[in-house]
């Protein structure tokens, strides 16, 4: 199995290379075709990013991870929980529903002023607003994940003398766990599109400032360098999640 | 060791009330084995539901020797339809799941899985989880889970249902093997006759929907391997069959009827 798994791994290490240099192939050809300084070639834009990273972009990453982990974080630790909970108590999900519909749609990114007013512009406000945003998303798949677990997984367990919280850790909890992590994978995405917004103004950390801060000065390099900045903040933490359902899931991965 | 005292079970669908076993009396003696038959729909699984304690009749009382049934019993097992394995756990841990729940840890659980495992021939895929057996190994864990509890009171739900042919033949003589060796009462749940002949000492048959019992066939030819072969065994076939087969007309008027 593990010559396999081997095997695999070099697999997936190969189609990366592949789809790096596929990328930076189209983005060649579309700066080529559009021949304009806001779309520098990858070339000048990679020497950039090599060049100012270590320079003080490093710190603008740093900032951006912590705003991000943190907020994934919190958001995880308190939908999963409800979400688990709500799913299987139809009383209280029939309560909470309404609830969280209604809540679900609002565009909470339109919210940020008042964020700001209550939280002041510090991290505070920016963690707020991606974990209240996250939060909806974890929740909504981890309830609905929580509702379908199969009835006889339950009725097995509970033939064999277990007790609530063992069904909970014995069965909901493992049974969800692979779709919890889609709903991560998707919350990370959004978590850093939000994260680029909150950053954009009211700051002088974070990516988001960086890449807005580059425009005004019409340095196209240096913006882009920060968007690479921002593109491997959000594949690294893919990959850490990935990690994490490996080791969570293993028996997805047999 | 088991006594269901006009047992009556009804569902609550909406406002709607769906009788689904009517007036059971029963009495399992303990160190038999049972198999109950009876058309789809008929509250098989149902039945079994109740005398694992997992649901409580809407009539009538379930005696578990003496003590009134409430929670699972600590002396009963079941084996689910589709094994009731979880995905998530290897083989061991399924196995061991029951032992756990009751504190047994440890070299404690190492002590009673092995013989299992070296009894139902598992010792060789312990670290597998359930999605890399076949439906014969899936059914042995089950089985080794339950055994685990050493439980006087073996429940088995359609065990072999999902099995080809030769496997469920040569499961049905491990049940068999295990009946005899473990000293366990069987109560077998299927919907195939050949299988309910060849491994129920009593054959209860069940009528359609709400189910009653029908009728209570006594099979003393059973609990050896040739049984199969002899021609009492096809001779007790027939009797059930055609006792199922007026079970059918009945449901086909019931219906026209209603």
């Amino acid at each position: 199995m593990s010559t396999q798994a081997r095997s695999v791994h070099k697999n997936s290490v190969t189609s990366y290379i592949f789809a790096v240099f596929f990328l930076l192939l189209g983005w060649e050809i579309l700066a080529r075709i559009l021949n304009s300084p806001a779309l520098p070639e990858p070339l000048p834009a990679l020497i950039q990013f090599i060049r100012i990273f270590p320079q003080g972009l490093w710190e603008h990453f740093l900032v951006s991870t912590y705003r991000v982990v943190l907020s994934l974080f919190l958001g995880i630790a308190l939908a999963v929980p409800l979400g688990l909970y709500i799913g299987r108590e139809e009383k209280v999900d029939s309560f909470l529903a309404p609830h969280v519909y209604l809540l679900y749609p609002i565009p909470k990114i339109a919210l940020l002023p008042v964020i700001f007013i209550i939280f002041k512009i510090g991290d505070t406000s920016k963690i707020f607003l991606i974990t209240l945003i996250i939060f909806f998303q974890i929740l909504v798949t981890t309830r609905d994940a929580a509702k379908k677990v199969p009835p006889a997984s339950i009725i097995s367990v509970l033939s064999l003398g277990a007790s609530r919280w063992e069904i909970y850790r014995n069965v909901i909890i493992p049974a969800c766990l692979p779709e919890i992590f889609t709903a991560v994978r998707i919350s990370l995405g959004t978590a850093i599109s939000v994260l680029f917004f909150a950053e954009s103004f009211a700051t002088i950390k974070g990516l988001g400032y960086f890449i807005f801060e580059t425009w005004s000065r019409i340095s196209y390099t240096e913006m882009f360098a920060g968007i690479l900045a921002l593109s491997l903040l959000g594949f690294f933490l893919f990959l850490l999640i990935d990690f994490l359902q490996r080791l969570l899931c293993p028996w997805l991965y047999v | 060791m088991l006594t269901l005292n006009k047992v009556s079970l009804t569902y609550k669908n909406g406002k709607n009330a769906v009788p689904a076993l009517e007036d059971i009396n029963l009495n399992i003696i303990k160190g038999k084995s049972y198999a109950v038959i009876g058309p789809s729909g008929c509250g098989k699984t149902s039945l079994l539901y109740l005398m694992a304690g997992l649901i409580q009749p809407t009539a009538g009382e379930i005696r578990l020797a003496g003590k009134g049934s409430g929670k699972p019993q600590q002396k009963t097992a079941l084996i689910l339809q589709e094994y009731g394995l979880l995905p998530w756990k290897t083989v061991w841990d399924n196995a061991a799941l029951g032992l756990k729940f009751r504190n047994v840890v440890g070299e404690e659980a190492q002590k009673i899985l092995y013989p299992i495992f070296e009894e139902l021939e598992l010792t060789e895929c312990l670290r597998r989880y359930p999605s890399q057996l076949s439906g014969g190994q899936k059914q042995r864990v089950a089985l080794a889970r339950a055994l685990a509890l050493r439980p006087e009171l073996l429940l088995m739900d359609e065990p072999l249902s999902a099995l080809d042919a030769l496997t469920r033949e040569n499961l049905q003589e491990l049940i068999l093997k295990l009946w005899v060796r473990h000293h366990i009462t069987l109560i077998l749940v299927t919907h195939s006759i050949e299988e309910a002949v060849y491994l129920g000492q009593e054959i209860i048959i069940l009528s359609p929907r709400p189910g009653k019992i029908r009728a209570v066939v006594t099979n003393p030819g059973m609990g050896s391997k040739e049984y199969r072969h002899n021609q009492l065994f096809h001779q007790k076939c027939s009797e059930i069959r055609s006792i199922l087969e007026e079970n059918g007309q009945s449901e086909h008027t019931s219906q026209v009827c209603s």
